[in-house]
């Protein structure tokens, strides 16, 4: 069926998986793993600074072998958080 | 010259370490190298028949070892070129019979008789692993263009760095690039790229590397044949030449049918 829509190359979704497994293999992290890791952070962040959790992304980016740890972490703008204050954003 | 002790590892097996071992030997030879290749595969002994040198064995790597034979003794003469020699695995033992110093002071002997040893590594990572690596000056890790492949390879040069090993060289065999036209097969680009480290040769799907090791007779030293000209050139590069990677197209009918021999 899917040749009928054009079919997707193979060697795409090899490349494809193998970046996601191999990510996975040299950092020995798992994606619930990382979950956790995204959750911590945003806990401990949480304690000093308003963040928005729900658009954080923390991803492992590679740069030939070498690995980091890339996390995009939005803070709620100052206007905004006064927007929320209690009694204000309400009604 | 200094002699090189070069690996060829995987990780996966059947990826083409044996062959590639042996055909990098030989074109080293045909070069006028003197070399040595070490099957280091202790109990799944093959280095020795896809030389075509499998009647000739009487001493091996563990004799050496363990001291029942001097070095030369154990070192094989190749058929065809003056100085090819072949250090056979044992078949009878495994892996543990050996120590990576061993290997090392075994090695270390063998560079006063030669310019080059080459070393074929087992599958797996562990013991025959270690041992293979322990004294290599260089290691070429082999992949296929398949995903499993190229994940072993990946563990592989991972452990390489973590040994101190490292930076590896990566060879890739048997590519087809009927395959890789059609978007069905990991381009060399993709695996470069994927593994992150330099690209010392790629081989071409050939089925004369069957003929070959049907004959015991390593196919570098038919000029004929894609693959033995890969070979060859990855001998050349590993001689410090700069040697552009071969043109690899999908062939037509008429050049397969004189391909075959």
């Amino acid at each position: 069926m899917a040749w009928f829509f054009g079919r997707k190359k193979s060697a795409n979704s090899a490349k494809e998986r193998l970046q996601l497994v191999l990510i996975h293999d040299r950092t020995d992290l798992t994606p619930s793993e990382l979950e956790a890791l995204k959750d911590d952070l945003i806990d401990t962040i949480s304690r000093h600074i308003e963040i928005d959790p729900t658009a954080v992304t923390i991803n492992v980016a590679h740069d030939g072998r070498s690995q980091r740890l890339v996390a995009d972490i939005p803070l709620r703008s100052v206007g905004r958080r006064r927007g929320r204050e209690p009694g204000r954003a309400v009604g | 010259m200094a002699s090189k002790v070069v690996t060829v590892a995987s990780g996966k097996g059947g990826v083409g370490k044996t062959t590639s071992v042996a055909n990098i030997g030989v074109a080293l030879a045909s070069r006028g190298q003197r070399v040595t290749c070490i099957d280091g595969d202790i109990g799944l002994r093959n280095l020795d028949v896809v030389l075509g040198l499998e009647n000739r064995i009487v001493y091996d790597l563990v004799d050496v070892i363990e001291g029942r034979c001097r070095l030369r003794q154990a070192m094989i003469r190749d058929k065809r070129l003056a100085e090819m020699y072949l250090i056979p695995a044992a078949q009878t033992r495994d892996k543990t019979a050996i120590s990576p110093s061993d290997m090392v002071r075994l090695c270390d002997e063998l560079r006063q008789e030669v310019d080059w040893i080459i070393i074929d590594s087992p599958a797996g990572i562990e013991r025959g692993f270690k041992n293979a690596i322990a004294a290599a000056d260089r290691v070429l890790v082999m992949t296929n263009p398949e995903i499993s492949a190229v994940r072993d390879a990946d563990r592989v040069i991972g452990l390489l760095d973590a040994e101190g090993k490292g930076p590896a060289s990566l060879i890739i065999n048997r590519l087809d690039p009927a395959l890789v036209k059609r978007g069905d097969m990991l381009t060399v680009e993709d695996v470069v790229d994927l593994l992150a480290v330099e690209l010392i040769g790629v081989i071409p799907e050939d089925e004369n590397v069957i003929v070959a090791s049907n004959k015991g007779q390593p196919l570098s030293l038919d000029g004929r044949s894609k693959a033995g000209q890969a070979f060859q050139n990855i001998a050349r590069r590993l001689m410090g030449e700069q040697v552009p990677f071969l043109e690899l197209e999908p062939q037509n009918l008429f050049q397969r049918l004189l391909g075959r021999k």
